[in-house]
Formats: C-alpha cells, structure tokens, sequence
C-alpha cells in the first residue's frame, strides 16, 4: 500500500473532488500561488486555475460568508482558513448563518460546505495560533465536526465532508501534516460520523482523535508491556459523535479515559464522559476519566508549551487510577 | 415614462405598505407566533424599485426589515402570513417567522437576523454565479447601519476585487435603532464610501421608486455584464419606530413629520399624474389588494400550527 503523508492526502482529497465534481472549488488565503500555509493546496492552482482555487484577501468572515453564499446557490466551496484561531472572526457566519440557515429557513435552502482549518500544538506557536476549538463547533447544532488522525482518515473524511450536504468544519493538525503513513491506491471515502477502534483491549477504554491519538497509541503500547490491555478509539467525528462504539466498547472495558489536546473545561471529553456515565453508570467500575489541557492559554515556548497540554504520563496515571479504583455500589 | 412600469411600481409598494399594516393590526391581536417583526413603513419605494429591475433567476439576500424584499420579489402572502402566524404551511415551517422569511425558489435567500450577517453570502452568490456562468446577479439590501459592521467592508472589497455580480442597495432610513446616521459614520456620502472599494456609487432618492429603479437597472446591468457591484445609497426613511417597542424618542416630531410627508406612494402619484396613475386604478389596487391580504390571514388561520416535535426536523440535510 502506498505511503502517503498527511498533507499529501488531504491535496488528493482535493484532487479528487475537484475533478469529479466542477461544482468544487477551494477559497482561501494564500492557498494558490503560495501553496496553503500548510502546504496542503499545493499545486492546485497550476491543475485548475485561479477561478476555482481562489486566492482571497485577508477577510476571514467574508472568506466563510462567500463559501456559504456560494454553497447555497449550487457550488461546493472548500474554504481554508489558515488556523482555527482565526475561525474566531468568523463565527457569525459559522454559528447563525451556514448552521442555521437549513433549519430556519424551514429545509428549503442546504450548505455544503466544508471550512478546512488547523488546529493544535507542538510549533510553539503561542497563545493565538495554537489552540484547539473544537469545543465551540460541536456546541452548535446545525454544523459537522471532523479531526482526523491518519493520512487515511484525512483523505477519505474530506472527501465524505466535501460530498456531505451540510457544513463541516474540518479540523487538521500542525502536527500531523508531515506524518506519514498507509493510504490504499483505490479511491475510498470515510462515512463521517463512525468511529475506528484503533486498537483492541479488554481493561479499560481510552477515547481520543486527532493528535493525541497518536499519544494514546503509544501508551496502549506501552502499557501492553505491563499486561495492561487498553481499548484505543479513534472518534475522527466529533459532531454527530458516534456514541455506539464508543458505549460498545466501555460495556466491554467497563472503564474509560477520554484524552484530547484542547483545555479540560467545557471540552469534548466532559461531553464524551457524561454520555458514558449516563448510559453505563451500573456497568462502571470507576468513574471515568478525562485528560486533556490544563485551563491555560498556550505559551510560545515549546517547553512551557508541553506542560499545558497532556502527555504519556498523565494518561498513564489516569489509567492506573481508573483500574485502581471500584466502585463501591451502594445499596 | 413606462406607464406599465409605474403602475406595477405603485401597486407593489401598496401592496407592502397594507401588508405590514395588516401584519401590526394581527400582532396587536396577539396572532403573530414570535415577537420579532420589524416593518418597512415608509421604505417602500427601495424594495419595489429595486426588485423591479431584477431578472427572475437573480438572488437577493434580505434583513431583519425584509417585507418588502420579499413582497417586491414575488413572494405569495399566503404562505407569508402562514409563517408569521407560527404555521406549518409557511415557507419556514413556521420556524422562521417575519425575521427569516425566505422562498428559494424567487431567489430569496433569506431574510437575515444578524445585520451584515447576510453581506458574505451575497458575495459567495455572485461568486459562484461568476464560476458557473449562470448570468444571475445577487441584489444584497442592508441598512446603513450595517455599513459599519466588519464583514460588510471585506465583503464589499471581495466583490469589487473580483467584480463580481453583486449590486449593494443600502436602505439608509438613517437609524439603526436610535443610531442616527450621522453619529455613526464621518463619511455620509455613498458616491465617496464607494471610491475606497474602486466601485460607482450613486446616492439616489430612495422615496421615488422610479428612481432607484433607474439606479437599480443600470447597476444590475453593470454586474450582469461582468463589470462589477455598485454601492447604491437609497435615502429613505422608517416612518414607525425600529419595533413596536421603539417609541422612537432619539427622533423630533418635526422631524418625523418632516419625513413622513415625503411618503413613496404620493410621491410617485404626483410626480407621474392622474393620466398614468389614476384614482380609479388605485382604487382597484386597494381593492385587490385588500382581498389579497383577507385571503392570506384566513389562510394562515386555518392552517395547522407547526408541531413541537418538528424541532428536530431539518437540523441537518
Ligand atoms: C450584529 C447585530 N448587532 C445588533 C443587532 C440588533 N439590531 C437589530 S436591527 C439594528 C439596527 C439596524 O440598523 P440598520 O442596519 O440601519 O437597519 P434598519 O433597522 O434601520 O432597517 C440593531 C442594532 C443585530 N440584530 N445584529
Ligand atoms: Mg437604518
């Protein structure tokens, strides 16, 4: 199978799309001449020409608002914007117009659209072009949700997004451009809203997606060393969630930890941990754990950088802690 | 002067300003499902005119104020009034209501309750009719009040950068709430507002529908032909307050007085005379129009209400 890295997965998504469909076209900043930020629209220009991969002024707003506009009318637009600390201005047309618009205005009008970002640590890049913001996406109705981990899941999520009828905000990884892995030469698309069991266990659950995924990989591994057997899913949509695998396996591993890279209030995993709980609170052998970032904005120092968002430690803690512990059911 | 022309003109702008009347006299009845309903009175002449001169696969993006766009286009008063009255016949499913009416199929794509909110999507519709060559032009109403929102300046620049099909018909009743016009901005003038995006602006008399017709016509002629959007600042003027909450006490009764006797529907009457507009024909517009608006308020009273349950329905496609 060929190897492919992430980026490069993401520009045959692209590819793909755009040959297949003339109704998709990419808007962006800096992502023709220049190639995307992330190098991700690279070559592109050259393929299609500037009517369909449009390089646009600095105007983060208008950028969503022509997408929606455009997407409502008949064409599917691929719009970029270069980091998801940027999607902040642009959050009227993200949460009152492409979310609303289907349902408001009674079915008669769709959006198809996918806003592609990226999110994340790991550069250094400090407080504002570092963050992780899933949070305020899944908190609207109305919008898809997607971080994929893999090279595979890049390209086969993104073409399901771009083919998807509704608006998804896709969200990549800094860090993940540059990994590399398998991709099947056959052209495939990934259903949004199915999540991947990664890895296979029998004592305890631990739920992560896009980076941290990674993390949560190699302390499954780890772990394994010491006969500690660790269930490892992938969510890849974050919104609509799929709850099914996620409860099928804790019914399994009756414990559960959810790890991601974004701060620990109001994040995913509280979301993710509840809907446990609520489901499986009798089959529970201890309360389910979440670690994430610490509530704190991200330094532009690498090494105070690493001691804000999660590591191997702290999941290793968590998931001792959760095998440590039983519950006690009263009666 | 087209005789045709004017008559349909005048007979849109009654049938606005009745229709807003009738929609107050319902909500004083306690029959309007929602408390959001902003009204037109007074702004005729810009909807009319300008809807007059757009072809029918052309779009237009809406406001809170949006009646009249949606009268001026074609909307049905049927299903209109059906979803002010909260019914599952309105164009929303009665989920909308009067600050989100929408009919996609007049090219109406939605009256929006964010001011500016609507200003990038009117980009995106011309951008995409730029991108598929379907020869249609977005009209994109605001108020002035939204000249001073972010997103209309990117939007406005994108489209003059790309010359795209859009024409920006600004609905300057110089309020936005008690915002007057001139504690808003320190450039009045839409001729000079335009210059800074490299596009024509034209200030033009938004009480003569005839008028910003002309105006209208040639800046949609202008997209049509690839050349580009122009900034149209229509000068008008809300004779009632921003709500029916709104006493309007920012604004003298010299003033409002002032202003409410330039009111579109005489103005058109004496500028072209009983010989193209006489009192008989407004009589029969009365008359039609009165039975139009009793048809669609039994119509919206008769239709089932929208269910509970259907707040489900429709959150994705
Ligand atoms: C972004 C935003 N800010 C504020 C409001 C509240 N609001 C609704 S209408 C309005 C005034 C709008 O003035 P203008 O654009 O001139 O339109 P007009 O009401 O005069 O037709 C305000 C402040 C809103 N709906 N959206
Ligand atoms: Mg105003």
């Amino acid at each position: 199978m060929p190897i492919m890295m992430y980026r490069d997965a993401l520009r045959r998504a692209l590819y793909e799309e755009m040959k297949a469909d003339p109704s998709v076209f990419v808007l962006g900043e800096d992502i023709g001449l220049y190639g995307g930020a992330y190098a991700v629209t690279k070559g592109l220009l050259e393929e299609f020409g500037p009517d369909r991969i449009r390089d646009t002024p600095m105007s983060e707003a208008a950028i969503v608002g022509a997408a929606i506009g455009a997407a409502m009318v008949g064409g599917r637009p691929v719009a970029e914007i270069m980091y998801v600390d940027f999607m902040t201005l642009t959050m009227d047309q993200v949460v009152n117009q492409a979310a609303k618009i289907h349902f408001m205005f009674g079915g008669q009008i769709k959006v198809p659209c996918v806003i592609r970002t990226q999110q994340g640590t790991g550069r250094g890049a400090g407080a504002q072009h570092s963050q992780s913001l899933e949070s305020w996406f899944i908190h609207t109705p109305g919008l898809k949700v997607v971080a994929p981990s893999t090279p595979a899941d890049a390209y086969g999520l993104l073409r399901a997004s771009i083919q998807d009828d509704n608006p998804v905000i896709f969200l990549e990884h800094k860090g993940l451009y540059a990994v590399k892995d398998e991709v099947p030469e056959e052209p495939f698309v990934t259903s949004l809203g199915v999540a991947d069991v990664r890895r296979t266990g029998s004592d305890v659950t631990l739920i992560s997606y896009s980076r941290t995924m990674q993390l949560a990989l190699e302390v499954a591994a780890q772990l394994e060393q010491r006969d500690i057997s660790v269930e490892v899913v992938d969510l890849r949509t974050l919104q609509p969630l799929d709850m099914e695998t996620v409860l099928r396996s804790v019914e399994k591993t009756r414990r559960a930890v959810v790890l991601h890279e974004a701060v620990m209030t109001g994040g995913l995993g509280a979301e993710v941990s509840a809907r446990i709980t609520e489901a499986l609170f009798h089959q529970l052998l201890s309360p389910v754990r979440r670690v994430a970032a610490a509530d704190a904005p991200l330094p532009a120092n690498v090494a105070l950088e690493k001691y804000v968002v999660p590591n191997a430690e702290q999941v290793i803690r968590a998931i001792e802690e959760t095998l440590a512990v039983k519950q006690q059911i009263a009666r | 002067m087209n005789r045709e022309l004017t008559k349909s003109l005048y007979r849109t702008m009654l049938l606005i300003r009745r229709t807003e009347e009738r929609i107050l006299e319902e909500m004083m009845k306690g029959k309007l499902a929602s408390t959001m309903c902003h009204v037109s009175i007074g702004q005729e002449a810009v909807a009319a005119g300008t809807c007059s001169a757009m072809q029918p696969q052309d779009y237009l993006t809406s406001t809170h104020r949006g009646h009249g766009h949606f009268i001026a286009r074609g909307g049905g008063l049927d299903r209109m009034m059906a979803e002010l009255f909260g019914k599952e016949t309105g164009y929303c499913k009665g989920r909308g209501g009067s600050m989100h009416i929408t009919d996609i199929s007049i090219g109406h794509l939605g009256a929006n309750g964010i001011v500016g909110g609507h200003l990038g999507i009117a980009a995106g519709a011309g951008l995409w009719s730029q991108i598929s060559k379907n020869n249609a032009v977005t009209v994109c109403f605001f108020g002035e009040g939204a000249t001073n929102e972010g997103i209309t300046h990117e939007s406005v620049n994108m489209s003059a950068l790309w010359k795209l099909p859009v024409v920006y018909v600004v609905e300057n009743n110089h309020y936005a709430m008690s915002l007057a016009w001139e504690r808003s901005t320190a450039q009045q003038s839409f001729i000079e507002k335009a210059k800074a995006y490299g596009i024509p602006g034209v200030d033009v008399d938004g009480q003569d529908a005839l008028a910003v017709y002309e105006a209208a016509s040639e800046a949609i002629d202008r997209a049509r032909k690839g050349e580009g959007p122009t900034l149209i600042g229509a000068h008008t003027y809300r004779f009632l307050g921003h709500s029916r909450a709104d006493p309007s006490k920012y604004r003298s009764p010299e003033e409002e007085e002032r202003e409410r006797a330039r009111d579109p529907l005489t103005i058109m009457r004496t500028k072209v005379g009983s010989d193209v507009l006489s009192d008989s024909d407004v009589e029969a517009y009365e008359a039609e129009v009165k039975q139009m608006l009793d048809a669609a308020v039994k119509f919206a009273e008769d239709s089932p209400l929208a269910q509970p349950s259907t707040v489900f329905e429709d959150i994705y496609a």
